[in-house]
């Protein structure tokens, strides 16, 4: 049995599936509990104001209606929201606190919370709430953001909250030195839109307060409940002991669920304060004003390059479009757009400064590739900009300057104020580049660049990326062997749709050497280890799936412990099959009957250094040049991802990615107006990709490159897919039209206007 | 007001509210919470049952409106023992993840199918391009469905394989 146990590797079925197919999920909303009430929360529609009064007395009259909770029943000081990675003292006056106070500074923004006996009485109740906010001018966009003229937080005395600035070598004296008419300067604009995750189910909560163990539960939620409860036992003055955090089936992440929100305090808040079971489901409106948002950034680069095509320097700004508060998160894409502008690339000097200007808008968190997806545009449309200017073929270019599998391990630029060194650790980018063109027929396809066919043109786009997983510090899990025979597996990583309790199970089956079937993941919730550390920057399968390794041996260890005093024999002789240890002498004992008490193990894995995966994307396009609109006949991934747990699953994060980097290249936009108000608060304005859209992805997957970092030899994957698409299907655009696209999203009239304007 | 109606087989009468839709009815009053709701306003089908034979979605739909029609949810065409080809074909080709949307594109591809058991891969993209899923890419949904098409070819005239 043992020897031939290799489920990682294996496309094996989910056993997620069993439910999920059949409608016995339970996502937060099937839950019910006795005697549970329902919170609505009244958001501004005011983008920028002082809030100067709000009268709850109609609402509170209304027959059906418990109460209704403000900044007032919240308390002074209002709790605010931390940064839960890589805290900065200068980022705490722009925190949000969990409920408007003194100001508003979005659409969205939450003022009140109305506890009432169903939801339809609680939205009833909304509008009969009066407010008293005085208008105060927004900014919209970083212009007029760093503009300064309208603050959002006065007493900073301005807009820009920080700036991070990623170095390596010297940019400015290499710019300086290049002097003569053996370089080139290729000076850029780019901008990428603002979208977000969207997932299919939107947030929502349960908060279940029990007065008489003084015990806080709460269910929705995701990605990283143990920071989460961290973050609400501060906030709601108890001990972390008293609260548990509970994740159920949950409908999509991407990187937007499960961070701390203002709802993730109000309602277990409100529960404790009514004393009864509150119930809050976020509706899709609301989802899409008050969910973190992504992407919003623009800069201006400038490359520099030896007439050979010898990238030497690049540099420039990078100004981040963070929304009205810094949440738990929003300093990740900030960090990411300036830490990986590089990409695999070699450029000796770097000089990059990020801001993060507040703005009216909602704010901003990760979106699946935070930083990445944006800086993969910017820098493969300034690579072939440059290269068009150099007259060398866009391949030949990336060849040229592609990191050598020799250069690896190679350093990332250092990262300021929070200092963050990190290095790209293996792999043969150019093998990945070269497979993708001999996948995608490159050099077949690129004679169709501009041609015009049955009234369309057509091009091709080339793109290479990296992508960093495997955040630590470290992950836990415990094994408990049940009285069965079979092994419960806990884990501190979170699920958020992935099928990880299929990836951890083909993990725990081979470390433990039993078959799949007599093992079962529990995940996510505070309930079940000590401390957990979540999923997210593509580390659930590497960090969790690692501590899983690290947990099995211990227990085998304590098994053969147990069962060596059992059977009278020394514990290296005890020999392990499923379900029993066997002594030299052939005597046997079942796990279960080796302790009175079901025995068990915990272990961890810690890692302080990322792995990164990576790869090349192709696309083939033709554009209509009447509509503008774009069709993509063939899209070609090629990636390593290092080992591979499970190649369905991991497909299935690839497509996915791939289409939904497709939706923001082409169609999701959180569009504002000049005066602040979101326009796309439906998915009748804000555009999702569908079945008929995007049908030919072609996706090869390899693990030649292990990584060494881990026991399992695993990178992150759950991103990569996401990150070069908006670069590589431009690029196909402008060999298409001969344009060149600046900004995202390609919309049909975005590019009627490249042609025609 | 008291509207009766038959769901998944069995009669069912239940007081709602006028405003009630049918997939609150469905979700909170009859508690099949096996049909989820995604938008709330029609755009992204994970409401979708079928009524009277046809996939509607449930969230623009009243409850109040179902007197006397028969509706078949998600709970309805599954067992207890073992996943229907259409869902055996949905494990196989990993053509979900998250699983939120799931319901109601098994819906859409059940009504489909029965209808149109020979349905092409480009009738089958068309019509499940009303249902949104924001894990799968659809590549994998389109490949299950079409895979699932023999089932439906040999039971055809049968309302559930």
């Amino acid at each position: 049995m043992k020897s031939v146990n290799a489920y990682v590797g294996q496309p094996i079925e989910r056993v997620e599936d069993l439910r999920l197919l059949r409608g016995r999920g339970q996502f937060v909303d099937d839950l019910h509990f006795d005697g549970m009430l329902h919170a609505t929360i009244l958001r501004s529609s005011v983008p920028h104001g002082r809030l100067l009064r709000v009268d709850t007395t109609a609402a509170t009259a209304l027959a059906g209606v418990v109460t209704v909770v403000t900044a007032a029943e919240v308390g002074n000081p209002v709790p605010t929201i931390p940064l839960r990675l890589a805290p900065m003292a200068g980022l705490i006056p722009y925190e949000q606190p969990v409920i408007a106070t003194g100001k508003v500074r979005y659409v969205g923004e939450p003022i009140a919370v109305v506890i009432a006996e169903s939801a339809a009485i609680a939205e009833d109740a909304l509008e009969l709430i009066t407010l008293e906010i005085e208008a105060l001018p927004p900014c919209v966009d970083t212009r007029t953001a760093a503009a300064n003229r309208s603050l959002l937080f006065e007493e900073m005395g301005t807009n820009l909250a920080a700036t991070y600035t990623a170095v390596l070598g010297d940019a400015a004296s290499a710019f300086v030195a290049a002097t003569t008419d053996e370089f080139r300067v290729c000076r850029e604009r780019f901008d990428t839109q603002r979208h977000t995750a969207t997932t299919m189910e939107t947030r929502g909560l349960i908060g279940v307060w029990d007065d008489k163990t003084q015990h806080l539960t709460v269910y929705g939620a995701a990605k990283v409940p143990f920071a989460s409860r961290g973050i609400l036992a501060r906030q709601i003055g108890l001990p972390e002991s008293s609260i548990d955090l509970i994740e159920g089936d949950v409908g999509g992440g991407f990187g937007m669920r499960g961070e701390f929100y203002p709802e993730d305090f109000l309602i277990p808040f409100a529960a404790r304060h009514v004393n009864r079971p509150v119930k809050w489901i976020e509706d899709r409106r609301e989802h899409l004003l008050a969910c973190n948002h992504a992407r919003e950034f623009d800069c201006d680069l400038e490359l520099l390059c030896k007439r050979d095509g010898t990238i030497l320097a690049i540099r420039g700004q990078i100004n981040g479009n963070i929304g009205a508060y810094i949440r738990a998160n929003a300093t990740i894409a900030p960090r990411n757009v300036a830490l990986c502008l590089s990409g695999p690339y070699r450029i000796p000097n770097i000089y990059i400064e990020s801001t993060m200007l507040v703005t009216n808008k909602t704010p901003t968190g990760t979106y699946r590739g935070p930083g990445r997806f944006e800086g993969d545009f910017f820098r493969e449309r300034l690579f072939d900009i440059a290269a068009k200017d150099l007259g060398i073929d866009p391949v030949v270019f990336r060849r040229h300057n592609l990191l050598t599998k020799d250069e690896l391990p190679s350093k990332l630029p250092v990262l300021t104020p929070v200092p963050q060194q990190e290095e790209l650790d293996c792999g043969d980018y150019l093998q990945t580049l070269d497979r993708c063109l001999a996948e995608f027929d490159w050099s077949g396809k690129v004679k169709l660049n501009g041609r015009l066919i049955d009234g369309r043109y057509h091009g091709i786009g080339i793109g290479c990326f990296i992508e960093g997983g495997a955040v630590g510090p470290r992950e836990n899990a415990r094994m408990v062997v049940e009285g069965d025979g079979s092994v419960s597996v806990y884990v501190g990583s979170a699920i958020v749709g992935q099928g990880l309790e299929t990836v951890c199970a083909q993990i725990a089956a081979d470390a433990l050497e039993m078959p799949m079937e007599q093992i079962r993941i529990f995940h996510g919730s505070t309930t079940y280890v000590q401390e957990g550390f979540g999923s997210f920057a593509s580390r659930s399968t590497v960090m969790g799936g690692s501590a899983i390794i690290a947990t099995a041996e211990k227990l085998k260890e304590t098994i053969r412990t147990a069962a060596a005093l059992c059977l009278n024999c020394a514990a290296e002789d005890i020999v392990l099959e499923p379900g029993l240890a066997i002594s030299p002498d052939g005597n046997a004992v079942r796990w279960p009957d080796l302790a009175p008490e079901h025995l068990q193990a915990a272990g961890t894995f810690s890692s302080t250094r990322r792995t990164y995966g990576y790869g090349a994307h192709a696309a083939h396009v033709s554009v209509d040049p009447g509509t503008g609109r774009v069709e993509v006949l063939d899209y070609v991934a090629v990636g390593d991802v290092g080992r591979i747990v499970n190649p369905m699953t991991l497909k299935g994060q690839i497509v996915g990615a791939i289409v939904q980097g497709l939706g923001s290249t082409f169609l999701e936009h959180l569009v504002y107006d000049q005066e602040g108000q979101l326009l796309t608060g439906s998915f009748a304005d804000y555009l999702l990709p569908t079945a008929s859209d995007y049908p030919n992805i072609r996706v090869y997957d390899q693990e030649e490159y292990p990584s060494s970092n881990n026991p399992l030899g695993a990178k992150g994957a759950g991103e990569g897919g996401i990150v070069p698409v908006g670069g590589v299907i431009a690029n196909a655009i402008a060999s298409a039209l001969g344009v060149q696209p600046r900004s995202l999203p390609m919309s049909p009239s975005r590019v009627w206007e490249l042609i025609n304007c | 007001m008291n509207v009766a109606f038959a769901v998944n087989g069995g009669q069912v009468e239940v007081q709602v509210e006028p405003r009630t839709t049918l997939a609150d009815c469905l979700r909170y009053d009859l508690r099949l919470t096996g049909t989820h709701v995604g938008c709330a306003h029609g755009v992204c089908g994970a409401c979708t049952v079928m009524v009277d034979g046809v996939a509607v979605r449930s969230c623009l739909i009243l409850a109040v409106q179902m007197q006397d029609a028969t509706i078949v949810t998600i709970e309805g065409i599954s067992n207890d023992n073992a996943l229907t080809p259409l869902q055996a074909a949905f494990r196989k080709h990993f053509a979900l993840q998250c699983g939120f949307c799931t319901p109601g594109i098994l819906i859409t591809a059940h009504a489909l199918l029965t209808e149109e058991p020979n349905a092409s891969e480009d009738r089958i993209r068309d019509v499940i391009s009303g249902n949104i899923c924001r894990c799968t890419g659809y590549i994998p949904i389109v490949e299950a469905i079409a895979d699932a098409r023999a089932a439906y070819q040999n039971q055809a005239g049968s309302a559930a394989p």
